[in-house]
């Protein structure tokens, strides 16, 4: 949008210069608009600290620990080269089956989450959108749960989804359903709830992104299509969907990448259980690095997570820019 | 209930399927409002309710008999599970990062927006890009930086890393970019030093901008849990997410202590995000335009 330094230059090219910008301009020769080189060195400086101990390095560092039998609880850190990642590849072993196992219930999670965290906040942005008393008051409502954070979440649905004492048993088997669900231990049940608690939380979050894309959608598009007498569907089919375009893709993006991350909902209502079956792959990393000390397996493991959610990412991103060019 | 108009409505077209759909959005509306404020109200009724009402099998939503003894359960018994200790932690946390976050992303960003300077092409791709690498990769080499750094347990190990993430760099580069230039021009003619001018000229109008980081940043802290809760050992150290942890694992049936700690670590967020609630609501949506 702004351009660089040379704006000043660029905005009196060719044309005589009024005195205002003359003087600018000269004055900017030994120092651009706000100053340059050192100063800005100095203005990065105590970012660059954070970024390098706490990003940079970190990056740099965790491939080389995964590269070693990195246990904490031992004196040596031998150096395995790629024998955390040929163990992590190979489910025949203990921890290779464990992780692909996280893997998979990762997996689980997503294909399950992120069309109903793509679909639903949709249709509760294209409902907030409309002009009515209370919008405000709506969508705040909706986005409330986001700002209270996992483990509240955890913690306040562990006992509406108690079998014996919860909520959402009581209400249900009000209405016929069978007597005491074991939502946190059995499947499909632990599914259903970890999936169902993540929509509750996160629904207000997409539906504001939604909201704010809708409105940037010209209205002279929405005029131009009924004077054509587009039906209403028609309507979101040819100006609502094309023009949201960039913002779904955006969302069906950040929403699988958070819920390839999800970790604190299992880690508080199910805890993994039944067996294993929920114990998500970040769960099983922190685990296996953070309670058993083998960071350098817990390492490998974040890679091959980290390549696996790049991999998605890169997908989805080409997916819909192809679909967008044809 | 009057103004419901379906984007801008032709007058008086067909107006009896306007009124249904005013109906049916109304009726949408205030059903998805009962999903998502119900759990909310029974947490903070059941706060105040004693064991034996907590557990009973009919839900109440008021309490019959009202009592503050979770609270005061939580507040003395306090040397395994000090929930106000943690309150104090998190506030402390969650100030300090966002107050981290604020002045170091508001520098650098500055720099990135308007300085020439070399590799700052380089850099700016650099920064920006580690939005894109999946956090997991951080957390083991964090967890050995922080000891080596003799952060474990400490405050310090919550506070600190979290400030280097790079969102509050990339928004308020985008934001500096998108002021007018002439505004620091002015000022370069009199003379003022670059640091002068970030903090008389462009601070000033980042004002909105920068609250809007500083509640994002503080919600995101106050909220966290992964880290925290393999960083922090000592139950005097913890923030209140792992702290609910803790709660949920040492009474395990008294469901009225453990949502009193859950109200505890709520009505912060909560106070926050209804007095502010457009900087946040845009903040986020900020996030999704821009990204």
């Amino acid at each position: 949008m702004t351009q660089g330094p040379s704006s000043i230059e660029q905005a009196g090219g060719g044309r005589p210069l009024p005195p205002l910008a003359r003087a600018a301009r000269t004055g900017t020769r030994n120092r651009a608009p706000a100053g340059g080189g050192k100063t800005a060195y100095l203005f990065l400086a105590p970012y660059l600290v954070l970024f390098t101990v706490f990003v940079a390095f970190p990056a740099v560092y965790g491939l080389w620990v995964s590269f070693h039998s990195w246990d904490l609880l031992l004196p040596n850190k031998p150096w395995v080269g790629l024998g955390n990642y040929r163990t992590l590849l190979d489910p025949g072993t203990a921890t290779g089956g464990d992780f692909w196992q996280s893997m998979k219930a990762t997996a689980i999670f997503t294909v399950f989450a992120v069309p109903l965290l793509v679909v639903l906040p949709l249709g509760v942005a294209l409902i907030l959108n409309q002009k009515f008393r209370g919008r405000n008051f709506f969508r705040a409502v909706y986005f409330a749960p986001y700002v209270l954070g996992v483990a509240v979440i955890g913690v306040l649905w562990t006992l509406l989804l108690d079998p014996n004492i919860g909520v959402v048993n009581y209400y249900l088997e009000k209405v016929g359903a069978p007597e005491n669900i074991a939502w946190t231990t059995s499947l499909p049940w632990a599914w259903i709830a970890l999936v169902g608690v993540t929509v509750w939380w996160t629904l207000g979050y997409n539906a504001v992104i939604y909201l704010a894309g809708l409105q940037d959608i010209p209205r002279e598009l929405y005029e131009a299509a009924k004077v054509d007498a587009a039906s209403r569907w028609g309507r979101f089919r040819h100006v609502t969907l094309p023009g949201l375009r960039p913002v779904l893709v955006f969302v069906i993006t950040i929403t699988i990448l958070a819920s390839a991350n999800m970790f604190g909902q299992a880690w508080l209502i199910t805890g993994g259980a039944p067996g294993n079956e929920t114990r998500t792959a970040i769960m099983f990393i922190a685990q296996e690095g953070l309670q058993n000390f083998r960071l350098g397996t817990a390492a490998a493991m974040s890679f091959v997570l980290a390549f696996f959610l790049m991999l998605v990412s890169l997908v989805t991103f080409f997916f819909f820019r192809e679909r967008r060019s044809s | 209930m009057t103004a419901v108009a379906t984007e801008p409505r032709r007058q008086g077209a067909r107006p009896r399927r306007a009124l249904l759909t005013v109906l049916a959005s109304y009726l949408a509306l205030i059903a998805l409002t009962v999903v998502f404020v119900a759990p909310l109200v029974y947490m903070a009724s059941t706060a105040f309710k004693s064991n034996q009402e907590a557990t009973r099998i009919e839900p109440t939503w008021v309490p019959r008999e009202p009592t503050t003894e979770p609270f005061n359960a939580i507040l003395s018994r306090s040397e395994q599970t000090p929930v106000f200790r943690w309150f104090l932690n998190s506030m402390i946390a969650a100030i300090g990062q966002a107050l981290l976050v604020v002045a170091t992303a508001s520098l650098a960003a500055y720099a990135l927006a308007r300085m020439e300077f070399r590799g700052k092409r380089v850099m700016t791709a650099l920064i920006i890009s580690t939005l894109f690498v999946p956090p997991i990769i951080f957390l083991m080499p964090t967890y050995l930086i922080l000891d080596e750094l003799r952060w474990l347990d400490s405050l310090l190990a919550v506070t600190i890393p979290g400030a280097a993430g790079a969102l509050g760099v990339f928004l308020l580069r985008q934001f500096f970019l998108s002021l007018p230039k002439e505004l620091e021009e002015a000022a370069v003619l009199d003379g003022a030093s670059p640091f002068k001018i970030f903090w008389r000229v462009i601070l000033p109008l980042s004002k909105p901008a920068l609250a809007t980081l500083f509640l994002l940043a503080f919600l995101t802290n106050w909220n966290d849990f992964l880290l925290p809760l393999f960083v922090l050992f000592s139950p005097e150290s913890l923030t209140l997410p792992p702290g609910l942890g803790l709660l949920q694992g040492s009474y395990t049936t008294s469901y009225e202590i453990i949502m009193a700690g859950a109200v505890v670590a709520t009505v912060p967020a909560l106070v926050l995000f209804i007095l502010a609630q457009r900087f946040v609501i845009e903040g986020v949506a900020a996030t999704g335009i821009k990204g």
